[in-house]
């Protein structure tokens, strides 16, 4: 028998879905990425969509699979999840909470909302080049600090 | 209609397919670390943009297709991309100027597609756009920087200029089916798009300081399925597995 799924609300899958990390980032929510887009709660299954973030990115099929298996930790049997294209995902739907995340992991925030100098997340100097706009995914780009002259991590402004 | 669009998806799906596939055949091959992941983070994207195409050209299919189905089980003669995106990926130079005319295509025909009056077109192309822009500053500060460095260099990516110079106006060509998308508003003007495409491309030539051939052997019938005899030794690479080993997953 399925049982109906009228005990959960939205609210509290949403809540779940806060744990949820990014596979290639693991200090960033999905929620805080602004990946996890809507969560419909129905008879018996629960509707969860996503904004994929790059069209090439593998992270997504792993993404679809945490939401499923998470989901049914918590004891929804039928979950269902939905990419969806439109609205389409861009660096700007990053929390504010995201963004203090990335830098402290060492990844420098887009700066695409703020306008500041892309910063180096070891030292904050802003004398920073670019030396690759593709990095170790298809987020980010690979800068490096003038003044400390570490390499960094951009994620770069997707708008 | 239904089978017109499902024509021109698979126009745009196996180009980027097909160029997707030249460049990941640089991986570990690049000149450099950096440059080495930047080739393959394109074909990446590239791989992404061809499954958005597929996957809503299956969708729309009359057979039950999936887009692997039509990535990797179709033959040389059902492929819709022009020549130029299946030809050997050649040099540096060679990839980075047959990367740069591919890139400055879909820029703009991206932005004209947004406004597609078929909708999952419209947003696939939204998508994709982003990712182009960044693909098309890289090839074009690389066409710069081969240009207008050493003799050598230069002489590579000229030399590579008078190979694919005339590949490229087989990326606006239409056919009847096309023509009614046209007219329905599903797809632009190609003629109004390769004016645009001309003049970006002459004000970078002139300013890598590169003479364009004037004249040569103009490529035609990608998009009736008439391709060079490299598409079949890259769909015998590509699709090997899956003709192998049907269903087969990764």
């Amino acid at each position: 028998m399925i049982k109906t799924l009228k005990q959960f609300s939205k609210a509290q899958i949403m809540a779940w879905l806060d744990a949820i990390k990014d596979p290639e980032i693991p200090v960033i929510s999905i929620a805080d990425l602004g990946v996890l887009y809507d969560v419909q709660v129905e008879k018996t299954t629960v509707e969860v969509s996503i904004l994929p973030t790059y069209s090439g990115c593998p992270a997504m099929d792993s993404i679809q699979e945490d939401i499923i298996k998470h989901l049914q930790k918590q004891g929804i049997e039928q979950v269902r999840v939905k990419i969806i294209n439109s609205p389409a995902w861009t660096t700007d739907r990053i929390t504010e909470q995201g963004r203090q995340q990335l830098h402290a992991y060492g990844i420098a925030p887009p700066q695409s909302k703020t306008g500041q100098p892309i910063a180096c997340p070891q030292c904050q100097s802003t004398n920073t080049t670019c030396i690759s706009q593709f990095g170790s995914t298809a987020c980010k780009a690979l800068y490096r600090c003038e003044d400390c002259l570490e390499p960094f991590d951009y994620f770069k402004c997707h708008v | 209609m239904k089978k017109a669009i499902k024509h021109y998806l698979l126009r745009l799906a196996d180009s980027s397919l097909t160029q997707s596939q030249r460049l990941a055949e640089w991986c570990g091959h690049g000149p450099f670390l950096e440059e080495d992941i930047a080739l393959t983070n394109v074909a990446l994207d590239l791989l992404g943009h061809a499954k958005l195409f597929y996957e809503q050209a299956a969708e729309i299919s009359e057979q039950d297709v999936s887009a692997d189905d039509l990535a990797f089980l179709r033959d040389v003669d059902q492929f819709r991309n022009p020549i130029l995106t299946e030809l050997p990926r050649g040099d540096f130079a060679y990839t980075t100027l047959k990367q740069y005319f591919f890139d400055q295509f879909n820029v703009l025909l991206y932005a004209e597609l947004m406004n597609s009056q078929y909708q999952p077109l419209a947003e696939i192309a939204e998508k994709a756009l982003k990712e182009s822009r960044y693909h098309l500053t890289r090839s074009r500060d690389w066409c710069l920087r081969l240009s207008l460095s050493t003799a050598e260099a230069k002489q590579k990516i000229q030399s590579a200029l008078d190979d694919l110079y005339f590949y490229t106006p087989e990326l606006f060509e239409t056919d009847d089916q096309l023509k009614q998308l046209l007219a329905d508003n599903v797809m632009p003007d190609m003629q109004a798009l390769k004016q645009q495409w001309q003049q970006q491309v002459d004000q970078l030539l002139q300013q890598c300081q590169l003479q364009a051939p004037t004249s040569g052997w103009l490529a035609t019938g990608g998009l009736r399925g008439e391709h060079s005899e490299y598409l079949g030794y890259m769909l015998a690479d590509m699709q090997f597995l899956q003709r192998a080993y049907p269903g087969c997953e990764w």
